[in-house]
């Protein structure tokens, strides 16, 4: 046989394979997204049923209709725990990126006294387990009356994002060359206007990236949220989970019903910001 | 009217001085470039006109005005960097733009200015590309654009070429000529290359470990270099140095032939100097492929270890006294290695340092 020929079907099937495992992998990472996706939509009987039933025999809305329906009838105040994530996410995110410019940019840009102590600091305290915050935080929020408020999970998340989105930031803004900003001096900038003008619009998809990361750790974030919320008033999404379970039933169903409302803003949000993440966005910029 | 005036210019990171007091006058529409090797203070020292490095001690002036604390953006100054720095989330035109928009122009003047640079360097079909879908020479013309638009009174290089390919380096360094003529206006040039800085200044400052060395139009550091390191680092080849002494009135090459005294130099040097005799491989060739050496001359053979033919003339790497040293041929004709030629050397084209201030003793 032909050498060139044996070496084309060599890479043909080496690419073949590499496509069914790529298939697999993924398929072993999706099973759980669409099996709760696909409980949602059918009966306790049918989820719980042995073996499983992969193909559903019948779909409907009875649980999301449940969900939104009275309390007493499976209903549970989801538009409550659904606006208390978003104000908590939204909030913290923001303060967390804009701590996270301000200090990403003085360890990107300024030497001064203990920047690497500093630096070490802040990355140690992401080596703390949160769960292992539960206790102390608990008895300060206690003790300041902020249990069950807005701004005690809002000042949380922001404590536990702020020395990653730093960290993140830091680095996309050594990426963006000094004589950037130095240039847009000489062309007349103040140091407020070179920053904002210039290194801030080409550091933006880093930003943005932190911006995602802050918001989906608060917004997925259960062990804290469970200890400092109590009421309707507060409580998350994944907190509001544990309204399905009672003392000797679990409504798998509902549950999973919450689950997919929560999954659908957190896919949005990334499918918007997608675009900012492109990479490469400082190439070009300098060099030959 | 941009003069731009250094006085006792002090540059100090903590302990460390890196420029130390340097005196420079440039004129209006004067070209002058700051050359010198890497760590010489000449990139520092024109961060310091910039307003990017405060400075330590002493005073900067442009125009009439000191602008010792004044930021960059009250200068009036426009510059090029090394890497460009061309804005990546701009197009060209609005890196060319952005000068003016933040002076808050009209934007019938930003396109008027816009389009003029565009089409002072060629770059009106590149309009609305990014700068990374641009090739290297297209990305330099619109950083040279950028400081243009503005009018500035002092354009300032930072070693604009030294990222392109040789050939290209060479067809920008003629254009930056040529912008020159066009806009009029004073440029300070910083570069490490001997060659750009002759060919593009009207004045060339030579600098080293934060001195300035010398100061002079382009044949005046190549003809009177004031010292071995200016003689040596321009021109190229670098100038050949040998040590020598005065002896009986002539000048005794260590461990070599002794040549006349140059008569320039007659009654500048005292019996018993210990000196170096520097040559340029242009003064020194082999008879009958030489230019007419009708003044004072001395004659030796050599021993041709290396020839780089270069077309025009070849390049002849010789030993005189234990050290290489470098001729050249005219008409070349092919020299085999270990050929022995006679030499002949310009004597009236002969400089002599001083052994241990190594300054010229011209």
């Amino acid at each position: 046989m032909n050498e060139n020929l044996k070496h084309r079907i060599k890479a043909r099937i080496l690419k073949a394979l590499h496509l069914v495992a790529l298939f697999i992998a993924m398929a072993i990472i999706c099973v759980p997204g669409l099996w709760i996706v696909l409980n949602s939509f059918r009966p306790t009987v049918e989820i719980m049923a042995k073996p499983p039933v992969w193909i559903p025999s019948e779909l409907n809305l009875d649980n999301y209709r449940a969900m939104f329906g009275a309390v007493g009838e499976g209903g549970v105040p989801v538009v409550q725990y659904f606006t208390n994530s978003l104000i908590i996410s939204v909030t913290s995110t923001v303060i967390a990126i804009l701590v996270g410019m301000a200090g990403g940019y003085a360890f990107a840009r300024y030497r001064f006294k203990g920047k690497a102590g500093i630096f070490i600091g802040l990355m140690l305290t992401r080596a703390v387990p949160g769960v292992s915050l539960s206790l102390p935080l608990f008895i300060v929020m206690a003790k300041t009356g902020l249990i069950d408020t807005h701004v005690g999970l809002i000042l949380v998340y922001v404590a536990l994002n702020v020395p990653f989105t730093i960290w993140l930031i830091d680095g996309f803004f050594r990426q963006v060359p000094i004589e950037l900003a130095e240039a847009a001096e000489i062309d007349g900038c103040t140091r407020w206007q070179a920053f904002w003008k210039v290194e801030f619009p080409v550091a933006r998809a880093g930003i943005a990236s932190a911006g995602i990361f802050a918001f989906l750790t608060s917004w997925n974030e259960y062990a804290l949220a469970s200890q400092l919320t109590r009421s309707t008033f507060s409580k998350t999404m994944p907190v509001g989970l544990r309204d399905f379970t009672s003392e000797f039933t679990i409504n798998w169903g509902g549950m999973c019903a919450l689950a997919v409302l929560m999954i659908i803003p957190a896919l949005i949000l990334t499918f918007i910001v997608q675009k900012h993440l492109i990479a490469g966005l400082t190439f070009g910029g300098v060099k030959g | 009217m941009a003069q731009v005036q250094l006085r006792s210019v002090v540059k100090k990171y903590g302990s460390l001085e890196v420029v130390h007091g340097i005196d420079l006058d440039i004129a209006d529409n004067e070209f002058v470039v700051l050359v010198g090797p890497s760590g010489c203070g000449k990139s520092t020292t024109l961060r310091m006109i910039a307003g990017l490095e405060a400075i330590s001690g002493g005073e900067i002036a442009i125009g009439e005005r000191v602008v010792n604390d004044l930021p960059p953006r009250h200068r009036n100054i426009s510059m090029v960097f090394q890497n460009y720095a061309l804005y990546p989330h701009m197009t060209v035109r609005e890196n060319l733009g952005f000068s003016l928009k933040i002076a808050n122009r009209p934007q019938s003047e930003i396109d008027r200015a816009v389009e003029e640079a565009a089409n002072i360097l060629s770059l009106s079909d590149y309009m609305d590309r990014k700068p990374g879908a641009l090739s290297g020479g297209q990305r330099q013309r619109v950083a040279m654009g950028r400081a243009i638009v503005r009018h500035p009174e002092v354009f300032l290089f930072d070693e604009p070429l030294s990222n392109l390919d040789a050939k290209l380096r060479t067809q920008m360094r003629t254009e930056i000529k040529k912008l020159h003529q066009k806009v009029q206006s004073t440029i300070v040039y910083v570069t490490h290359d001997q060659v750009e800085a002759m060919t593009l200044a009207d004045r060339i400052v030579i600098m080293r470990d934060g001195h300035i060395e010398q100061v002079g139009t382009p044949l005046e550091v190549f003809e009177n270099p004031v010292n071995t390191f200016v003689a040596t680092f321009i021109g190229s080849p670098p100038m050949n140095l040998l040590p020598a002494t005065i002896t009986n009135g002539e000048v005794a090459i260590e461990n070599g032939p002794s040549v006349a005294l140059p008569s320039a130099f007659e009654g500048k040097v005292r019996e018993g100097q210990a000196v170096i005799l520097g040559f340029r491989a242009d003064n020194l060739m082999p008879r009958g492929h030489s230019l007419p050496m009708e003044g004072q001359h001395a004659a030796f053979d050599m021993k041709v270890n290396l020839s780089e033919p270069l077309g025009t003339e070849t390049l002849l790497f010789s030993s005189l006294a234990g050290r290489e040293v470098q001729a050249k041929m005219l008409n070349p004709r092919p020299v085999s290695p270990g050929e022995t030629l006679p030499f002949q050397l310009d004597l009236t084209r002969c400089h002599l340092f001083d052994a241990a201030s190594e300054a010229s003793l011209r």
